[in-house]
């Protein structure tokens, strides 16, 4: 039996249906999993997407022949048949579950198992070959509850209020920050500031009818609000990474910085980046997530694409399930 | 252990000198005294366990854990890898407790719980520590297994808990550095005397602590003029403090520890002195009538020896050489300028010529250029260079800049290939940071140095991405890379060595530039290395 995904330049195929999932070079019919770029690029023919993630692709790719798809519902490319399921991941995330040739596939895209108001559950789709993330295949990543995590912020935020000093906290633009937002609404008091880039996609998802915690522009009055007269001394503000040592910050007088990532689970990568602060929040499964879900979707075999691919192959395969890892050019942010 | 562990996240946390030393009063003004001062006592760089006080080996460790947490052991390694970090490592891998065990106090669980283990079988010291594991949230965990694995390493140098405790009690830093020398067990006595503000007894047994020079980086002529300069030659030896008081000798090193016994022919020399007094200066091996000094590893020869017999006396007889009079009959004479220590200094040598005590010599110059001349002799005459003392000065204690300077002679260097990297720990625990180099002979690379330190940030982030394309071969943590990538690496000095492989043994090498411009096949030959070798 055929493999019915397999690895081109181009990227993830699939012979059957003659189409390719979130692939890096153009190419007549992609069919998306989410809106990063590392997933998500300009140049394909048409693009298949749910209905939760048209904003989110009109948004970072403009104007493209979009071929929108319900959830769970099938649709059919060449001799697949076709259907995108939530991956909880970010908003509008899906795994692509295929079938032909009398077998089941699903490629998972990037996926989380824990809880988030942004965007849809998980959901097991049962398969014979299951194509898996493993950005965190390490037994040493495994999430607090984002609840916990949003209390610390505003703790932190307390904190850096008493010595006058601003908290920055820096996160990834689409899907973190407004997690981030999400988790803060019922437990903080003040609205939060954004980074422009930021207020972008925090726009989308108001749209998008998420609920969120209040928030203001650093920008808001042309930058000469009244939170700006003081360097925002004692609130929180989001921004993207690269903004981290940018000129931008010196509007900030005092600040301590903090980073939201699963990354921060390592004291290492949190000095590395000279982050005063590392909160644990990720998008991707953790390492128990990542065994249950796997165990959860019955897959015989199982393929690993991006992330620490060698040790959860190894422990898949001494535990009796199939494994390999396919060279994807996936990144590994969260 | 809660109020520990939150001591050790603010510190782990904080870059800021003001913030940490503000967590450590803050820790030490309220923790009971017995927690409080063990607490300094891990702070100084002190350890629970030892070889004599075996509680938990790191490959037991990770085994416990491999178990406890139901992780297969090549995973827990691979987790390792990763962290960089022992007790991080199986913090994180042991789960959260269901249900906290109660609070115990940082004394009590070194006291009651890890000290009472200590070399029982493996099965009752496995069983005590899981269930410690089983029962602490994560921050708790992480620093208990920090008191197991030894090392603290959270950013806090010996002098800011100094001034820490300090600012807490009133006692000035230089007593309290002064009692912290040496070896003490931490007792809730040993910390009320630490911080009495009454003179002690014991303070006067105690080295005084050392004052460091500073590298002087570009020329001395910003100095001002070299007449309020005292120039003598840079040694290299091992700096000591002889101490006799009351007629009894004791001498102590650099580092703190007590060399009462390795240096018969120097203490001999103080014994036969007819007042007390206590001396800063250079232990070295020197053979009579000759004009420089033996190499370093000489006298590292020496050091070893607990008890040496009269064939190591004669093959590597030390001295010291004196430059500095701290206390003179009891009296401290610190704050006196430093041309007043000296003169009293020669005063005291004068009266009692010995050939194992004698005085660090005066290099007396008319001008800078003068000095820059003279200093390109320094190789040959087996120093490092030049100390520069400012004149009016007083002694002070630790690294001080302004007043010492050591102006040393430009490193050798050498273009070593790039044979081997390996994580680091800390900060750059995530990074290949750790390197080994190799030199030519015929056509094989013979590795010859590690060198940790000389690349910017942005290099290690560039070399790290290399190197982690262009692997060979992976054995645990370490990586052999394609000999491909050149350094030029300094390093102090060469010593013929059978110990090493390549026969011999650089000092203090560090990497001093990224050579880009050079392919692998254009870096030195080994033997021009050996020829450097003395």
């Amino acid at each position: 039996m055929r493999d019915l995904v397999q690895l081109r330049p181009e990227g993830l195929y699939c012979p059957a249906g003659r189409f390719y999932i979130d692939p890096w070079r153009p190419v007549d019919v992609a069919v998306l999993t989410h809106g990063h770029g590392d997933h998500a690029r300009v140049g394909m023919g048409c693009y298949h997407t749910s209905a939760e993630g048209l904003p989110i692709l009109q948004w970072r790719l403009g104007d493209q022949d979009y071929r929108v798809q319900g959830y769970g519902e099938t649709f059919v490319l060449g001799d697949a048949r076709v259907s995108l399921h939530p991956a909880g991941h970010v908003l509008g995330s899906a795994q692509v579950r295929i079938e032909a040739d009398g077998q089941v596939w699903v490629v998972s895209g990037d996926y989380k198992r824990q809880p988030d108001p942004t965007c849809s559950p998980f959901e097991v789709v049962p398969c014979d070959t299951f194509i898996t993330e493993a950005t965190f295949g390490l037994p040493i990543y495994r999430w607090p509850s984002a609840a916990d995590v949003a209390r610390d912020i505003v703790q932190w935020r307390d904190h850096c209020a008493a010595r006058g000093e601003a908290a920055i906290l820096y996160c990834y633009a689409l899907g973190k920050a407004q997690r981030v937002l999400a988790e803060l609404k019922p437990v903080i008091d003040r609205p939060v500031f954004l980074h422009g880039a930021i207020a972008a996609g925090v726009d989308v998802y108001r749209r998008a009818g998420i609920g969120m915690a209040d928030t203001r522009l650093v920008m808001e009055d042309g930058g000469k609000s009244a939170a700006a007269g003081t360097g925002f001394a004692g609130e929180l503000i989001l921004a993207p990474p690269s903004a981290a040592g940018s000129a931008w910050l010196r509007r900030f007088r005092k600040a301590q910085h903090g980073f939201a990532s699963g990354w921060m689970r390592l004291r290492g990568n949190r000095r590395r980046r000279n982050m005063d602060r590392g909160f644990v929040v990720s998008d991707h499964a953790d390492w128990p997530d990542l065994l249950r879900t796997i165990h959860e979707t019955g897959a015989r075999r199982v393929i690993a694409t991006h992330g620490d691919t060698d040790a959860l192959v190894r422990t898949l395969n001494e535990g009796g399930v199939a494994a390999e890892t396919l060279a994807t050019q996936y990144g590994e942010d969260d | 252990m809660k109020r520990f562990a939150a001591l050790y996240q603010e510190l782990d946390r904080s870059t800021a000198t003001l913030d940490k030393r503000a967590a450590l009063v803050a820790y030490f003004r309220d923790a009971p005294p017995r927690d409080a001062v063990w607490a300094l006592y891990l702070l100084a760089g002190g350890k629970v366990t030892s070889a004599r006080r075996k509680i938990a080996a790191v490959g037991e460790m990770r085994a416990w854990a491999a178990t406890a947490s139901n992780t297969a052991p090549w995973l827990v390694d691979a987790s390792y890898d990763q962290v960089g970090d022992l007790a991080e490592t199986l913090a994180l891998l042991i789960p959260d407790p269901a249900q906290t065990a109660p609070e115990r106090g940082l004394a009590d669980w070194i006291e009651e719980v890890l000290v009472p283990i200590a070399n029982r079988d493996e099965a009752e010291r496995r069983d005590v520590i899981v269930t410690a594991w089983l029962g602490l949230p994560f921050d708790e965990r992480l620093v208990f297994n920090k008191l197991l694995t030894g090392a603290l390493r959270v950013g806090v140098s010996q002098r800011m808990v100094q001034q820490a405790l300090a600012e807490m009690s009133g006692v000035p830093i230089a007593r309290i550095a002064q009692r912290m020398l040496g070896a003490w067990s931490p007792s809730p006595a040993f910390l009320r005397d630490l911080l009495s503000a009454d003179e002690l007894p014991g303070d006067r047994q105690q080295p005084y602590p050392f004052f460091l020079a500073s590298p002087l980086e570009g020329e001395p002529d910003a100095l001002g003029a070299i007449d309020d300069w005292l120039v003598e030659w840079k040694w290299d030896g091992i700096r000591a403090q002889l101490i006799r008081r009351h007629g009894e000798v004791a001498l102590w090193s650099r580092g703190e520890e007590r060399l009462d016994g390795r240096f018969p022919e120097v203490e001999a020399a103080a014994a036969a002195l007819d007042v007390d007094c206590v001396l800063d200066g250079e232990l070295l091996a020197w053979q009579d009538d000759t004009a420089a000094p033996m190499p370093f590893s000489a006298l590292q020869t020496r050091i070893q020896r607990l008890k040496p017999g009269p064939k190591w006396l004669a093959d590597a007889p030390v001295r010291m050489l004196a430059y500095d009079l701290l206390e003179l009959n009891g009296a401290d004479l610190r704050d006196l300028p430093q041309a007043e220590r000296r003169r009293q200094l020669e005063a005291l040598l004068r009266r009692h010529p010995d050939p194992r005590l004698r005085l660090s010599p005066l290099v007396t110059l008319a001008d800078w250029d003068e000095a820059r001349a003279l200093r390109d002799e320094s190789r040959e005459r087996g120093v490092e260079g030049f100390m520069l003392k400012r004149r009016n000065a007083p002694y002070q204690s630790g690294r001080r800049r302004g007043d010492w300077w050591k102006w040393k002679i430009d490193p050798l260097t050498i273009d070593a290939v790039l044979l081997y990297a390996q994580s680091g720990h800390g900060r750059r625990s995530t990074l290949y940071t750790d390197y080994t180099f190799g030199l030519w002979q015929g056509d094989a690379l013979v590795p010859i140095a590690k060198a940790y330190s000389g690349l910017d940030d942005k290099e290690i982030l560039e070399l790290d991405r290399w190197l982690r394309a262009h692997t060979r071969e992976r054995f645990g943590p370490v990586r052999s890379v394609e000999p491909v990538q050149v350094f030029e690496l300094g390093f102090e000095g060469v010593n013929l060595s059978k110990r090493h492989k390549s026969g011999v043994a650089v000092r203090f090498p560090r990497i001093l530039r990224w050579r880009h411009d050079k392919p692998a096949d254009q870096a030195d030959q080994l033997d021009t290395l050996k020829a450097l070798a003395r």
